[in-house]
């Protein structure tokens, strides 16, 4: 069963069409990782998923119409749009009972339980608080939700890099268990490489890319080749091409891999690599064509 | 009413009823979370009390040099002397609870999407009726039932310590009650809170609609309008409606809702209650249904409006 479902998925802010008709489906027990430049529509279209928005075209969650029936999909959907959006004032033992109080799928003792591998006081007001530990304290009560579809919307944006590590390990080890759903946004893209199942990447309102990491790892090749191997490995028309220490690095779409092989270094890109590749190269036709 | 509708809302939900699970209560927590956020609430009106007190046992040290001047009064008048600080000390509160009222109203939608906090409060399952319901329940139910057990404390007080030096004059308590009856003041003060709630209802209304949608300035937003309107309506027709409207629905709630008035001629005499002229009186519906108007309009703006 699909837990996101959109077809011609369009919103114009004023003169701005921030979603361009955007065509997806999130399968249940998947991780979805939306990547894009500032601007690109990611928070739009995750505001549209999240029913904080009105859009045009389809779109159900969890089957239901996001903006019509927000308040129910809200027991079945958590999300942490942006850091720290946790009220300032709030105890650590208000937030917790506010949420109890409100959330009938709210495990306090889940959340009492992670909260007690933090350094987190029950006593301390959010205000009180680092960055990395009110997003702790995020996650913990997002954790603690039974939730079937999880959306983050930059959840590490400004933490180092240890509480963004633990952030991940977190959810994949103690949240995620391939009957729910989670769609990710962030610009560390490095960091989540290795915990989507499936890859995004929207610009300007539309999708440019949309495959399972399997399909990824199949389709990209990235080969890394010595000057004199340079016009050989041109011919096979790779997709973009950039420079390091002397050598240069080339990425193909769909390429056979054993003949790139013979020509220099073989392994799997970067999502990073393949955004610039993909993205990079479209704002720069843009420009050329401006 | 919101209580039930939820909770009927989310033992619909699937799977809801995880075994033992509390029931949850939206509109309930939301308004404790009201008070847990905003403590002026209840913490102004009692540091207005304290304030009052405090004057008051001023007035009574100074006391011993008025009473020569006391002494010459007809009862009535003294009576009126006596009385008059239990008055003030009255609207005094019932004014601080008002002014907290109104600045909670022009606040909290405004704030919440400044800071971004509104993020998290629309993160959980509680609808944005039921959020501005809570909101509503402070000015309209919370802050004037804390004013009155407020001043209620308060007066017994005064009542008291007006009491300790009439008693060390040779004064008694009867003489005291006669001009002070505390149980009929009381029951007055509940009709006066309770008319001047559904009195300034759309009042409060406007502020949370304008909360929920301007991006700059609630404050100005909040009075320099209506004074624009007041004065435009003054140069260009030379009338005053804009306001008179709204000196009406500042003030107008005590005379609509009693009869009778604080004379002091031909003698001192509490004003009598008379709700049946109080509900006749067409600015109370008016200005409930504006009330009800606007109070949609800010439901709508806060599903609508993202944070800043």
């Amino acid at each position: 069963m699909a837990s996101i479902e959109a077809k011609g998925l369009r919103k114009v802010f004023g003169k701005t069409v921030a979603l361009d008709g955007i065509d997806l489906a999130v399968e249940r027990g998947r991780i979805l990782g939306l990547i894009g430049p500032n601007g690109a529509g990611k928070s739009t279209a995750l505001n549209a998923i999240l029913g904080l928005i009105p859009y045009e075209g389809e779109l159900k969650v969890l089957g239901r119409n996001p903006w019509a029936a927000r308040n129910e999909l809200m027991q079945d959907v958590c999300f942490i749009a942006d850091v720290a959006v946790l009220p300032r004032w709030m105890r650590v033992s208000q937030a917790l009972d506010y949420v109890a109080g409100v959330h009938p799928r709210f495990d306090r003792a889940k959340a009492e339980a992670l909260l007690a591998k933090t350094s987190i006081r029950r006593s301390s007001k959010v205000r009180e608080l680092s960055k990395g530990m009110v997003t702790q304290l995020h996650l913990a009560i997002v954790m603690a939700i039974d939730a079937w579809l999880l959306v983050l919307d930059e959840p590490t944006l400004g933490l180092d890099i240890l509480y963004r590590k633990q952030f991940y390990d977190s959810l994949l080890n103690d949240y995620f268990d391939h009957t729910r759903t989670i769609v990710v946004t962030t610009h560390q893209v490095e960091e989540v490489q290795n915990i989507l199942t499936d890859l995004m990447f929207i610009d300007q309102g539309r999708i440019v890319l949309s495959c399972s990491m399997e399909a990824f790892e199949e389709r990209y090749t990235e080969l890394t080749v010595n000057p004199d191997k340079l016009a050989a490995a041109r011919a096979l028309k790779p997709m973009y091409e950039r420079q390091g220490f002397g050598r240069t690095v080339l990425l193909f779409d769909r390429a056979d891999r054993p003949a790139l092989g013979a020509l220099g270094e073989v392994r799997t890109p970067s999502i990073a690599d393949l955004f610039v590749a993909v993205i990079g190269n479209d704002s720069q036709k843009g420009k050329l064509a401006a | 009413m919101s209580i039930e509708a939820d909770a009927g809302a989310a033992s619909g939900s699937r799977d809801v009823a995880v075994a033992g699970a509390p029931h949850s209560r939206p509109y309930l927590w939301s308004l404790k979370r009201e008070l847990w956020e905003n403590r002026s609430v209840w913490m102004a009106p009692l540091a207005a009390a304290g304030f009052v007190l405090f004057g008051f046992a001023i007035s009574l040290m100074r006391s011993p040099h008025t009473l020569k001047a006391i002494s010459k009064m007809t009862p009535e008048k003294l009576a009126g002397i006596r009385f008059a600080p239990f008055g003030i000390s009255a609207g005094g509160l019932i004014l601080s609870t008002i002014v907290v009222g109104i600045f909670y109203c022009l606040g909290t939608l405004y704030n919440e999407r400044r800071d971004r906090s509104i993020l998290f409060w629309k993160s959980m399952p509680v609808s944005d009726l039921t959020t501005l319901l809570a909101k509503i329940t402070i000015p309209l139910v919370v802050l004037p039932v804390i004013a009155f057990f407020v001043i209620c404390a308060t007066q017994l007080l005064m009542f008291g310590l007006d009491l300790a030096v009439l008693a060390s004059r040779g004064g008694a308590f009867a003489q005291l009650w006669s001009t002070v009856p505390l149980l009929h003041i009381w029951a007055l003060l509940l009709y006066l809170l309770a008319a001047l709630a559904l009195w300034h209802a759309p009042i409060y209304a406007y502020l949370l609609a304008l909360s929920a949608s301007v991006r700059k300035g609630p404050l100005l937003w909040a009075v320099l309008p209506p004074i624009a309107l007041a004065i435009f309506e003054k140069l260009a027709f030379d009338t005053n409606y804009v306001s008179r409207v709204l000196h009406e629905r500042f003030f107008g709630s005590f005379e609509a809702a009693f009869s009778g008035g604080f004379g002091h001629k031909p003698m001192f005499r509490f004003p009598d209650p008379d709700p049946a002229r109080f509900f006749a009186t067409p600015g109370l519906w008016i200005g409930l249904v504006l009330a009800v108007a606007l109070f949609a309009f800010a439901v709508w703006m806060r599903r609508r409006r993202e944070p800043m």
